[in-house]
This record gives C-alpha cells, structure tokens and sequence, in this order.
C-alpha cells in the first residue's frame, strides 16, 4: 500500500471575479521511502496541492478530494483537531522562503522544543537533547548556542537548515520540500538538496520535492510530476521521462535545460501559465504549444498512459496521433 | 495569453481618467464608503440652503415655549419638530444652521493643518539638516501635549470665540501633516523617476512641488479626511465647554453646553445635538475609510 | 538595547526643554501684563505690582527669567496658585491619583474588550461579528465623549437609577487616604459598601472615557492581527501542527502586540485630553478638571505648572511604551552596544 494516496484533488479560490481553480482533479501516490518531484512554472498549482493536503490553504480555499490518505488513514473525513495533529507529525513541510518562515519573535529552541511537545512524549531536558542533535544532523555549527538564537541572526541557508531540523524532529513519514532552494544563493542550494537528499535516505521518509527546476529533478528524483496550470500533464519515473518525453511541455521543459541547448541561444517557452482570467478553450498548454491543432483548441484533453495530450511524442519526440486527429494537424518537422 | 503588452497611454487626461475609473471602483465597492458619501452630500446640502429648510430663525427666542419637548411627544407640537430649548428657540432649527458652523470648522481647519503641514514637511524632508531636526523636535513638542489641552491653552491666550478655536485646532493637527508628508518625501525622493527628473535638470521648487508632491497625496488625503471628523468634533468640545462658539451661536457643541443643567429635564435638548455631532462624524469617517481602501495600495484587496 | 534606549532618552530632553519654553512663554504672550494677570482678577496695588515684579523677576532679562524658571521647575518648585495660595505642585499631585485611577480604569475595559474583539475580528474576518464590531467601533470613534458622558448620566442615573451622577464616593463615607485611588483605598478602610460606592461612582466615567481608546485598540489590534496572521511562519505554525489557540494566542499576536503596545501608548495622550471632558461632566477631581478650572479662573501660574506636568507625563509614558516595544521586539533587545 502507497504511503500517500490523492485521488481527483481539486482546489478552488473564491475571487472577486469568481471561482478559480488552482488545482483541477489532480492524483499523487507516493511510495514510503520514495523522493517524488512535482515540477512546473510558477502558478501551475504545484505548491497550492500540497498546502491542501497539509491543511494550510486560507478559508478561502475549497478543498475536494475523493481520497486524500497518508498511510491508509483517509483525511478528508477526519475532524479537524484530529487532522492538524497529523500536520508536524506524519508528515511535515518546509517552504520557500526560510527567512520569513521562523516566527520572529522565538529563539529556535523555542521553535524547536514546542513541536516536540506537542506530538512526543519526551521530557523538556530530552526535547533540548534532540533538538541539538538535529542541529548538528542538518549541519548548524555549534548547535548548543543556536538554540538561544533569534531567526534574525540567522542567513537564510541556516534559517532553511533549522526548519529541516524542526521538521523532521517528530520523526515524519512524509516530508514536502516547497521549493526549498529558491530563494537562496546558488551554492547554498546544492548543499540544501544534498543534505535533503541524504537525510531521506538515512531516515526512510518519503520526500516530495517541490520545484521548477529540471537540473534538480535530475540529480534527486525518483519519480516525476509534471504540471501545467492547475493540472497534471505526465507523471513518469524520471529517467524515462528525460529520455523520451511524451507531453509537449515536458519537452519543451527539458530543452530549456542549458546543459540540453543544442544552440547558443537558451530556448525558451513562449508565453506565460495562463492566469484565472485566460484560460484557453481546449487544451490548456495549446496557445504555447507548438503542435498544436485544431482539436487541441476545441478537446480538453484527458489523461492516456500517463500523459494528458492529444498528440502525445514518441521517443524520437515527434507527435503521434492515437485518436485519430492527424488530418487536421499541422505539418511539423 | 495575447502577446499586446499595454502601451504607455500618450494622453495623460485618458490616463488620470483611469485612474480615477479606478478608484471610483474600489471607492463604490464598500457600502459604508457610499452611505457616508451620500449622507454627507445631503449635509452639505442642508449647510448650503440652511435658511430655506429651517422652520424657524435659530436664535430667535420664544417666550411662550420654553423647553417644548419634541412634536411626538406628550407636551410637544408639530410647529417644533424636535423640541425647543431653555428660552424657546427650535432645536431642529438650530441644528440645521449649525451644520454650516461643523463643516466651516471642518474645511478652514484641515486648510491651515493642511497647509503648512504640507510646507514645513516637505521643506523638512527635501533640505533635511539641521532645519529638519528642529522642525521635528517642535512637532514632537506640540505632540507631547494632549491635543485638546494644547487647543485650551491656545485658546485662553487668543481668547474664546469660533476663529480662535478653529486656529488652536489646527495648530495641534499640524505636526501629523509635517510627520507624514516629510516621510513620504522621504521615501519618494529615492525613486528612480525623482533621480531621472533631477538630471534632466529640474530645479529645487519644481522638483518638489509639481514631480514629488503628487506622489504623496494619497496618505495626506486620508489623513486629511479622517482630521475633518476630528476637528468637527474637536471643535464641538471647546463649544462644550464654552471655549469655542459663544452663545447664541447655534454651534452643536455650544448647544450641549447650554442643555447641560436641563440634562434630567429635557433629553431632547441634549440628545439631538450630539447625535448630529455623532453622525456627521461617522458619516465622514466611513467615507474616510473607504478613501484610504481605495486609494492606499497596500490595503487594496486582490 | 541599552543603547536603544539612550537613543529614546536623548530625543524626551529636548522635547521637554521645548515644552517649558512653551510653558515661559505661554504667560507672557497673554494679552495683557502678565503682572496684572498674576494678581488675579481684582488688580493689583502699585507697590503689590513691583513686589511682584520683582518675585517673578520680569524685571530681569529675559533669558535669565528662563534659566530660573528651568531651575525651578527641575527643583519640583512649580510656582504657586494665586486662587489657592497652595503650591502648584501640590495641588497637581492631590488631584493626580483621581485622574491615574480614572484613566487605569478606563484603559482596563478598552484593553480588556478591545483586544480580544479586535483578535477575534481577525481571526473571524468577514463574519458577523468581524462586521458589527467594525462598525461599532467606527461608531465610537466618531462619538463625541461628552455628549456619550450625558447619555449614559441620562440612562443610567436618571432614567434607571443605577448609579450616582457625580464625584468619586458618596459622602456618608469617610476614610483616610493611602493610595489616593478611591477603589483600593475604600477596600483598605473596611467599611461595608465603601468600595461599592467607589466602583459605582467610577464606571459611567471609565465607560465615558474607555469608548475611544476601545475603539482604537479594537480597529488597530484587527488590522495588525490580519497583517500577521497572513506571515509565512504563521504558516510554519500550522504546519507544526500546532493548536489554533497556540498559533494565535502565541505565535500570531505575540508578533501583533509589537504594533499593538505602540497604538496603546499613542491611546495615554488621548486619555489625558478625553480626562478633561469626562472630569468636567462628572465633576471628577482630578488634573483635567483642575486645569479647566483653572483656565476658567485665569489662575494661570496652575495653567502652566500643570502644563509641563502632564506633558512630561506623556513624555515619560512614551518613553516607556518605547522600552516595552524594544522588549518585546527581539530585532532591538538583541542588539549590544
């Protein structure tokens, strides 16, 4: 049995110009032990179904789910004091930005010790034990006099270390890493991967590891995810997936790799994730997509072996056309 | 997504017509906002045509009422809608005029705190330096003593009477305006079209008044709409207590003062003149809240 | 944190320097003589005028006149009322601890509803309650105080009877003074109902003065929870795990209170403005009435001494909020130097 199980998550934000749908029937199963990535551009939903599966999205958020379950236990249905329990306990977050997510105001003792408490049932004395061999697990120097430090004395670097640390101090089955990199300086972003990475390894937690970038993916993941406003549009282990891509925009994803550029320009994907306002008729990715035809703006696609396309690539990466659309395809070479 | 990105509209009146498009949208959206906006058109209204709506002159006396209680009222009658006061003079009558004395106070004390809150602090913010250190300790100084006893010893120095009162106000809402135009100069100066507009060669007077200024306006506005409620009601307490309007001067504060001693008597003498103190006020500042909704960026909701 | 509050310090000394300036000049810019003024309403002899003259030592230059006014003020000598004949100062501080009690008392019922309206508000934003309370608190902030003052005289002593229209206790008790403040002071003395009197004669005041400053503290304490309730590491709360009363209660308002202490300490000024018309409504003893008064009798000596008093009152409660605020904020209190 999978650790973690989703089934047609979807998560709507009610607006001033009404609903909008951040995630659209998304599914997930994640393995005990496995390093899962979710990849796509900014405003592709990927952080937004991960908060709902935490619990974390604002009221204005409206959760659905057929089936949402860590380790057999179905969430959805849970009551909600019962829920937050399992929030820090079986499975823990850490968020793109580390520096604003330390409450000012504690010492990371403070915030180290409280989560303890509240899922363990260890002493004050063993609680600052543990909170200091973490410390020095997620490699902070000196990890004694860190823990009367305030977030401010803190870099950003260390600041992500600490909530490491704290995350994983009740022992979690499932850790997500929200673009854990993102906001910090490139090399301390190799360091953080690697620590994430290892400590996955030594504790056997599953890690789903929220990102946009396809180097990271590479060097990490298991099994891949990727997303497109609000959807999934292939979901593949991941050396499958750099080899022969089946969907247009993981394609398109890769070729924007610089280590993968064939000329001197980067290529790049025209366009942006279309917003709440621009959505497109059809299939969502078909304004940017370059094999785009007639039945891409007309169909919604739905999902086939793994991938949502009409026109799904073979593995010389040219499109195929398993529905019988092709008479009205654009000749591409 | 359209690949048109939106030119930079050529026309400026089209651009501030936008603008005020806008806000006009943000503004409407809150109710409370709309409400204080319409209620205080019709103040405005009744201030303007006081003498043509008021049934009765407002200082006239009445012998033969005295402390008339309101028309619904067992005692009261329909020729005094809400009442007469001690020597018999129409309380609606009264407040009616005295709207026109509220909303003067109002104006005249949010243009002199206006004013030279917005010379001093921005002089102070754009020459900074020594004159700037001074300014801002005189306005911690007047600051530091509670605004109304600040207006009451200003005001035993000028004497009692309406125009003193007005001038004490405004003296205490001075310094809010130096501290808040002086920030946002502050903060504007370092924006990179302040720089392109020094290069291209502005001088001192223009850079200040006609590229910076304007880019401060939004706060001050605020700020400026939330004083008049204040000094309406600033104003209604020196009249209280007999420091403002003289008697007979049908100036709501003044009124309540003078239905003080008959306050176990007559009620209407001193409810009806507070409650038009009370909502010219509210009136004013839920407008106030939905100018600062629609014009401060940062409160706007996504 | 030290040198924090050195900062703080340094920046009171020329304000309260420039609040006795204001003082000195106060009396001498008075239309009129100011000796003429000193002597009160029936005028003065001509030999009475320059023993005045000489006592004030407006004779003297004028800088010297100020440099012995400072030394004065700074040795507690205030000057004396010329109604009273009493030292200035010592009439401040007769009527002081009614005013401090007052004022505590008014503060009490605005901290103690104010806050937790505003938190729940918050937390609750666009229901109901978040709604009613806005408006009620709009209401309140725009009500003038002393015309709330002769309502509730009209309900509650008139209409219902319920509590007594003016003074701080009723006259058939009689106790000696300890802490000036009526309430503990009827405790201490023991005596049945003393301390009901007391407490009914202070809470239509307290009501009347508390309106505003809930007001604010309600508005000020919603807006600053709403602000840190959308923080990252409130979400990191949530993440934890945490109980919802610990996310707010701890992790939530604790940051909140760092804006909520300032707008408290904004609320001592107002309190002290709101005190004079209170006072006056409920004939209420204390500093405000008292200057009011004196204003009214042109006993301008008190006019002034008061005058630097409750300023500097101001002046030390802000110094102190400042020092809360560097306490409670780790980014200062961290800080050596």
């Amino acid at each position: 049995m999978a650790l973690l199980e989703i089934k047609n998550l979807t998560v709507e934000f009610s607006t001033a110009h009404g609903p909008f749908r951040a995630v659209d029937n998304i599914d997930l199963t994640v393995d005990a032990g496995e390093l899962v990535a979710i990849v796509g551009e900014s405003g592709s939903g990927k952080s937004v179904s991960m908060l709902a599966l935490m619990g974390l999205l604002p009221w204005t958020a409206k959760v659905t789910a057929d089936r949402m379950a860590l380790d057999g236990k179905e969430l959805t249905d849970m009551p909600q004091n019962q829920r937050r329990r399992v929030a820090g306990k079986d499975m823990a977050m850490i968020f793109q930005e580390p520096m604003t997510s330390l409450n000012p105001c504690f010492t990371i003792g403070f915030q180290m010790n409280e989560i303890m408490a509240r899922h363990l049932s260890l002493t004050r004395h063993e609680r600052d034990k543990r909170a200091v061999e973490l410390l020095s697990m997620v490699g902070i120097p000196s990890p004694e006099s860190r823990l009367r430090a305030f977030p401010h004395q803190l870099s950003g670097g260390m600041s992500q270390r600490v909530m490491i640390a704290m995350m994983i101090s009740c022992n979690p089955r499932l850790l997500i890493a929200d673009e854990p990199t993102t906001a910090l300086d490139v090399t301390i972003q190799a360091q953080i991967l690697e620590l994430l990475a290892s400590l996955q390894q030594d504790t056997g937690m599953a890690l789903v590891l929220i990102t946009h970038d396809m180097g990271v993916v590479a060097e990490v993941a298991q099994r891949v995810v990727v997303q497109y406003a609000g959807q999934q549009v292939e979901a593949r282990e991941v050396i499958d997936l750099f080899d022969t891509p089946k969907h247009p925009y993981t394609q398109a994803l890769l070729a924007a790799l610089p280590e993968r550029a064939k000329t001197q320009q980067l290529p790049s994907i025209p366009g942006v994730v279309p917003g709440q306002l621009d959505r497109p008729d059809g299939c969502l990715f078909n304004p940017r997509c370059q094999y785009t035809v007639e039945a891409c703006k007309r169909i919604p696609p739905g999902i086939q072996n793994g991938v949502r396309c009409h026109t799904p690539l073979d593995a010389k990466g040219n499109p195929t056309d398993p529905n019988g659309l092709r008479q009205d395809m654009k000749v591409s070479s | 997504m359209s690949a048109t990105t939106e030119t930079p509209t050529t026309a400026s009146a089209s651009a501030s017509k936008r603008a005020f498009d806008e806000f006009w949208h943000y503004f409407t959206e809150s109710r409370g906002a709309v409400a204080g906006m319409i209620f205080m058109i019709f103040i405005i209204l009744i201030a303007l045509f006081a003498p043509y709506i008021a049934p009765h002159s407002p200082i006239e006396t009445n012998s033969d009422f005295f402390r008339t209680p309101p028309a619904w009222q067992e005692g009261g009658t329909s020729q005094f809608l809400l009442g007469t006061d001690a020597v018999g003079r129409d309380i609606l009558s009264r407040l009616i005029y005295g709207s026109r004395y509220s909303l003067l106070v109002g104006c005249i004390v949010i243009c002199l705190s206006l004013t030279f809150g917005i010379f001093l602090g921005v002089t102070a913010g754009y020459f900074r330096g020594v004159y700037e250190t001074i300014l801002m300790r005189v306005m911690d100084v007047i600051l530091s003593v509670p605004s109304l006893l600040m207006a009451l010893v200003l005001v035993a120095i000028l004497g009692p009477g309406l125009e003193n009162a007005m001038i004490a106000i405004a003296v205490t809402y001075t310094p809010h305006f130096v501290r808040l135009s002086r920030a946002q100069v502050i903060s504007e100066a370092k924006r990179d079209y302040v720089m392109a507009s020094r290069i291209a060669g502005a001088g001192r007077i223009r850079l200040m008044a006609i590229t910076i200024l304007p880019n401060c306006m939004a706060p001050l506005i605020v700020q400026a709409t939330l004083s008049f409620s204040t000094a309406i009601l600033d104003a209604a307490a020196l009249g209280f207590l007999g420091m403002g309007a003289q008697p007979p001067t049908p100036e709501w504060g003044t009124m309540l003062a003078e239905a003080r001693e008959f306050i176990t008597s007559a009620w209407w003498m001193v409810t009806f003149p507070g409650l038009a103190v009370l909502v010219t006020v509210l009136a004013i500042n839920l407008m106030g809240d939905g100018l600062r909704d629609a014009l401060d960026p940062k409160m706007k909701r996504s | 944190m030290f040198q924090y509050f050195l900062n703080k310090l340094s920046t009171t000394i020329p304000t309260f320097l420039g609040i006795t300036l204001i003082a000195f000049a106060f009396i001498r810019v008075l239309p009129g003589d100011p000796i003429m003024l000193l002597g009160g309403e029936r005028g003065v002899t001509p030999e009475r005028y320059q023993e005045l003259a000489t006592q004030f030592g407006f004779d003297r230059p004028i800088y010297i006149q100020y440099k012995d006014f400072l030394l004065n003020i700074l040795s507690g000598d205030f000057g004396q009322s010329f109604v009273t004949k009493q030292p200035v100062i010592d009439e401040f501080l007769a009527r002081f601890p009614a005013t401090v009690e007052l004022s505590f008392a008014a503060m009490f019922l605005a901290i103690l509803l104010g806050l937790p309206a505003g938190i729940v508000a918050a937390v609750k934003r666009g229901s109901w309650f978040d709604h009613t309370l806005m408006g009620l608190s709009l209401t309140g902030y725009s009500m003038p105080v002393f015309w709330l003052g002769l309502l509730l005289i009209i309900l509650f002593s008139s209409i219902l009877g319920w509590t007594p229209v003016s003074g701080r206790i009723s006259l058939m008790y009689y106790f000696d003074i300890h802490t000036g403040f009526m309430t503990i002071d009827a405790l201490i003395s023991g005596q049945k109902g003393a301390f009901r009197s007391a407490l009914s004669h202070l809470i239509l005041p307290a009501i009347t003065l508390g309106t505003i400053p809930m007001a604010v503290i309600a508005r000020q304490t919603r807006s600053a929870m709403l602000e840190v309730l959308s923080e990252d590491y409130v979400r990191t709360a949530r993440a934890k795990g945490l109980s919802t009363f610990r996310i707010i209660g701890l992790h939530a308002f604790r940051n909140a209170l760092i804006t909520v202490i300032t707008v408290i300490g904004l609320q001592v000024g107002v309190l002290l403005a709101g005190a004079i018309l209170t006072e006056t409504i409920f004939a209420w003893p204390g500093i405000g009435k008292w200057m009011l008064d004196s204003i009214f009798r042109r006993d301008y000596q008190v006019v002034q001494g008061g005058l630097i008093l409750i300023s500097s009152i101001v002046i030390v409660v802000n110094l102190t909020i400042d020092l809360l605020y560097g306490l409670i904020n780790p980014r200062i209190r961290q800080t050596r130097g």
